[in-house]
């Protein structure tokens, strides 16, 4: 059965055009990516409130700090190399230092990008924004969840990066389904007592078809918990997790250093969890050019390499 | 061109020297901090906030205030301290600047401090900081002016370039940038680590309007600023030729005083010294 996918971008363009509406202080902000990033769809709407500051990353995010200061709920969008590394200082001092009230929603991320190559191919802004302090950190992993979080980010006060990827994700949820989702608070999408899967993004879907396989095939019964949010942690999601499964896998489109698997790996060693751990990402190696289904297979980040990882772990 | 009352101009000169004794006071104190571009940006400061701009010390969140923002925040000291003379917060705390537990950190933080509208310490953010509140302005219907002090050091850095060209494209022209032309940063002159010049070509070709001053003559201060707010279509910079150290004798033109704090002597001579012109200054009164 083929799924149903829809890009996440694309969410992420009709939900702030749905938001302008409820808002009247969103502004929003693009570095000549509006119709890749979907922020032209708010553009065409609300053309006085939405500010194209040209290939400048730099000044675009401290711009948005300046209209924080004045009440402005500014959301900011371009891919993630260019929202993250390349002004980290600017979301250092002017965002996350300063308690703004920035939105920056960054699309692109993971290697699944393709073949634009390593260059645009971003594996370290989890960890670049995890580390900075009052910053938030969201990962979407279908279309209804990224409505629902880009409505939260502009509820919730405070610093907020969030990234989807490039390409259209299959559908996981009903947006119905997702009015008690919080910021902070993982989900159980399939529950399970063998093995625990906490995977981000577009990790979350290929674990879910890995989990089939691995309940019709083997009988192993995996837990899948969708961590859309990185930061804050948690922590009591996943000790559960420690305490009620045999071993845990984390699964991310990111580096296997500073991101999801290293934030979950913390939170273990800390509270004294001697258990089976394995971190799936990105060896910490850059990656290449190709189509991104071959990405993810030459990089292990796919359904097959899950199921590989669980039944070595078993 | 206007010109302002002899009284005022000298009633401001007094509130400048005062300052500069705070400053000098406030860096012996913390055992470190920049005198020689606190000193420089010090009748700027005193010009626009105790004369031309549109702000109460009792409502600092107002939203019809001009906004100030200190782009070069290493000047930190001079804007605690005329902040405190304005009486956004007591005078006695300028003495816990860069102590522990003390809001006065060594570089302006905005929530910390009531006046301070921008984090900065990293150089080239505050002209990008400027346009959202401009913009935010605009959108908001409102006339306030934002007014934002770079070191000219600082323009070295490229976010400078794309916050200039950003206030000419979108035409902000509530936007006053001064420039705090002292010719020295901390590896030496300007011209020699970095040139800027021609700094009249180079932002007019950005599409600014472009006044020069001396940067230490009230009168000119009050002049230039008043020409900036009725300038329409461009944003305006103020070219402020300044002294590095201006006041005290021995710090003038003297680049090791870039982010050294007076000892205990230098402390003396230069106290003594701006008491003396305090002193000058009120007899004249």
């Amino acid at each position: 059965m083929t799924k149903k996918r829809i890009n996440p971008r694309n969410a992420y363009g009709e939900t702030l055009v749905e938001l302008g509406k409820k808002y009247p202080n969103i502004v929003v902000l693009d570095a000549d990516l509006s119709k890749s990033t979907k922020t032209i769809m708010f553009a065409k709407k609300y053309p006085e409130r939405f500010f194209d500051m040209g290939i400048a990353e730099a000044n675009m995010i401290s711009t948005a700090a300046g209209l924080a200061s004045c009440g402005k709920i500014p959301f900011a969008s371009t891919f993630a190399v260019f929202a993250t590394g390349r002004v980290y200082d600017q979301i250092r001092m002017d965002v996350a230092y300063s308690k703004a009230n920035v939105k920056i929603f960054a699309t692109h991320g993971g290697i699944s990008v393709g073949k634009d190559g390593a260059s645009h191919q971003m594996i370290e802004d989890l960890a670049l924004m995890r580390v900075l302090p009052n910053m938030t950190v969201l990962t979407p992993s279908d279309a209804p969840q990224t409505k629902k979080i880009v409505e939260l980010m502009a509820s919730t006060e405070g610093p907020m990066y969030a990234r989807v990827g490039r390409a259209s994700a299959p559908v996981i949820y009903k947006y119905e389904d997702l009015k008690n989702l919080r910021i902070g608070e993982g989900i159980v999408v399939e529950d399970g007592d063998d093995v625990s899967i906490i995977a981000c993004g577009t990790m979350v879907d290929p674990a879910l078809d890995a989990r089939k396989k691995l309940l019709k095939e083997n009988d192993i019964h995996v837990r899948v918990i969708d961590m859309h949010t990185i930061k804050p942690l948690d922590k009591k999601l996943i000790c559960k997790c420690a305490r009620e499964t045999n071993a845990i896998i984390t699964v991310e489109e990111h580096s296997i250093i500073g991101g999801l698997g290293s934030a979950v790996s913390e939170l273990l060693a800390e509270e004294g969890f001697s258990i089976k751990f394995k971190r799936m990402g990105v060896k910490d190696t850059f990656c290449e050019s190709g189509d991104p289904k071959d990405l993810l297979e030459k990089y292990e980040l796919n359904e097959k390499h899950i199921v590989k990882t669980v039944r070595q772990m078993i | 061109m206007r010109t302002h009352s002899t009284n005022l101009i000298h009633k401001l000169n007094l509130i400048a020297v005062k300052i500069r004794k705070h400053v000098i006071e406030m860096l012996y104190r913390a055992e470190s901090g920049h005198p020689g571009g606190s000193l420089s940006a010090v009748d700027a400061l005193v010009a626009l906030y105790f004369h031309h701009m549109k702000h109460d010390p009792n409502n600092p969140d107002d939203p019809d205030r001009d906004r100030f923002i200190l782009s070069k925040g290493h000047a930190a000291p001079a804007l605690y301290a005329v902040l405190a003379e304005c009486g956004y917060f007591d005078v006695k705390e300028l003495k816990n600047l860069r102590k522990i537990n003390s809001r006065l950190q060594g570089h302006p933080v905005n929530y910390m401090i009531p006046g301070v509208e921008a984090s900065t310490g990293s150089l080239g953010h505050g002209l990008s900081f400027a346009v959202g509140v401009a913009l935010a302005g605009r959108l908001d219907k409102k006339n306030y002016n934002v007014y934002v002090m770079l070191g000219d050091g600082e323009t070295d850095e490229g976010q400078i370039w794309e916050a200039a060209a950003a206030a000419s494209h979108y035409k902000l022209d509530r936007i006053t940038a001064l420039l705090d032309r002292n010719y020295l940063q901390i590896d030496g002159n300007t011209e020699e680590v970095l040139r800027l010049e021609s700094i009249r070509e180079r932002w007019g070709s950005f599409g600014w309007n472009i006044i020069e001053i001396d940067g230490h003559d009230i009168g000119e201060i009050l002049d230039a600023l008043h020409r900036a707010d009725e300038h329409t279509r461009q944003p305006s910079l103020i070219v402020l030729n300044t002294v590095k150290g201006k006041g005290v004798s021995f710090m003038e033109n003297n680049v090791d005083f870039h982010g050294v704090p007076p000892n205990e002597m230098e402390y003396r001579l230069a106290m003594q010294e701006l008491n003396l012109l305090e002193k000058k200054l009120e007899v004249y009164y």
